[in-house]
């Protein structure tokens, strides 16, 4: 046991080390970058809010979007009406993209950020890139 | 279990899968209560979705717009004459798509005449039978031989289980090959079976299949509830004498063709019959 000292000092550094991330963001104070998501029809009457309250889109969407999938494809269920009483159609390309037009400052900022590559896309249509990019990925 | 590397990842894994699945699981314990229907265009319902083609109306030019405007509007790809080829709805001689029936002595007009060719919507359907992900499957409330492309793994068992030939595989990324995508539309991507779905879409807005919608002039084709014994198509069956594909097989296609008279003179004369 002469060597306890050395081994827990060796592991404390080792620790600091991994934790430098960590460290860094608390000595610099604030998070670190964090994607600045744009939502361009904030004003628009009666599309104040999203279909769910913004906090439950933003940890939910994925899952609303599945479900919006799987009632519109298989059971042909195709109307979603909110909290609010405002009725929807279940479509990412016709509802979501309406508000959300800017796939590239909104969707796609976060989804780099977090880096997931969700594949809507390689079939569903955003009309902005078709007239801009030829409609490719 | 040994604690190594591996194992500790796995399980801190498996952990945050399931912080993430619990606000995911009181999303989908909504109560479904509160959904109702868009006051929007009323959709076309059905017990038993049929069609009716009049193969004595089948000119080129009926043939053409039909298939044209059922491939424009879904974003089939264009790979017509390649081994790639996709296609919903398609044209082949009488001859050919029923060569299972006895055409011997049929005038060669008839068994060179384009008909017209897309899935049968059977009631019992091989496809839905082998696909191993249910993408593909039959929808009880109006018969609809239904894909859903979320799902395909691009396995093409239904493929080989179709009889008709009426299912294509998507062996490279249509998107290069559409000429003009329509946006309301979704594409398919490499990878992934696609086939008519009797316009589903449309009929969910009201409106009859693309095919029908660009022939209605000529009446080559008719749509309709086969339940119905008042629709257009249970009138059309039974006024006129009706084949379909490869009848002998059990899988009840949904897809009847009107045939032409053949008149006395053109079939072969045998002397009397005398016993």
């Amino acid at each position: 046991m002469r060597d306890l000292p050395k081994i827990i000092i060796g592991l404390a550094i080792f620790v600091i080390i991994v934790a430098i991330p960590l460290w860094y963001n608390l000595a610099g104070g604030g998070a670190g970058a964090m994607p600045e998501l744009v939502v361009e029809t904030e004003d628009v009457p009666g599309r104040d809010e999203c279909v769910l309250p913004a906090g439950r889109m933003r940890p939910e969407h994925m899952d609303l979007l599945n479900r919006w999938r799987d009632e519109y494809v298989r059971y042909g269920d195709r109307d979603f009406t909110d909290h609010r009483g405002r009725t929807f159609e279940k479509s990412l390309t016709k509802t979501c993209l309406d508000c959300h037009a800017n796939k590239d400052t909104f969707c796609d900022r976060c989804h780099n950020y977090m880096a997931v590559d969700p594949y809507c896309w390689d079939c569903h249509v955003v009309p902005e890139e078709l007239a801009g990019r030829g409609g490719r990925r | 279990m040994i604690i190594d590397r591996r194992n500790f990842v796995r399980v801190a894994g498996l952990g945050a899968l399931g912080a993430a699945a619990a606000p995911a699981s009181t999303l989908l314990a909504e109560p479904a209560a509160s959904r109702a229907k868009t006051a929007s265009a009323k959709p076309l319902t059905a017990k038993r979705w049929a069609m009716v083609v009049d193969t004595r109306k089948a000119t080129e030019e009926n043939v053409r717009a039909a298939i044209d405007a059922c491939h424009r509007e879904h974003n089939v790809p264009d790979l017509h004459g390649t081994k790639d080829e996709i296609k919903w709805i398609w044209a082949e001689s009488f001859e050919h798509a029923f060569h299972e029936q006895d055409l011997h002595y049929i005038p060669s007009a008839m068994k060179q005449a384009p008909t017209l060719l897309l899935c049968n919507h059977c009631d019992d359907p091989p496809c839905t039978q082998v696909c191993p992900t249910g993408a593909t499957f039959k929808r009880e409330r109006d018969g609809i031989v239904m894909m859903d492309w979320h799902r395909c793994i691009g396995c093409r068992y239904c493929i080989v289980a179709c009889p008709y030939g009426s299912r294509s595989f998507n062996f490279r990324d249509p998107r290069a090959h559409i000429a003009e995508i329509d946006p309301e539309y979704p594409t398919r991507m490499r990878g992934v079976v696609e086939k008519c779905t009797f316009c589903e879409e449309r009929l969910a807005r009201g409106r009859e299949p693309a095919c029908v919608e660009a022939t209605k002039a000529s009446g080559m084709m008719v749509f309709g509830d086969l339940e119905d014994p008042d629709s257009e198509v249970s009138r059309a069956v039974r006024a006129h004498f009706c084949i379909r594909r490869k009848p002998g097989l059990g899988t009840q296609p949904e897809v009847y063709y009107i045939v032409p008279e053949v008149k006395t003179r053109d079939r072969p004369q045998f002397p009397p019959f005398e016993p």
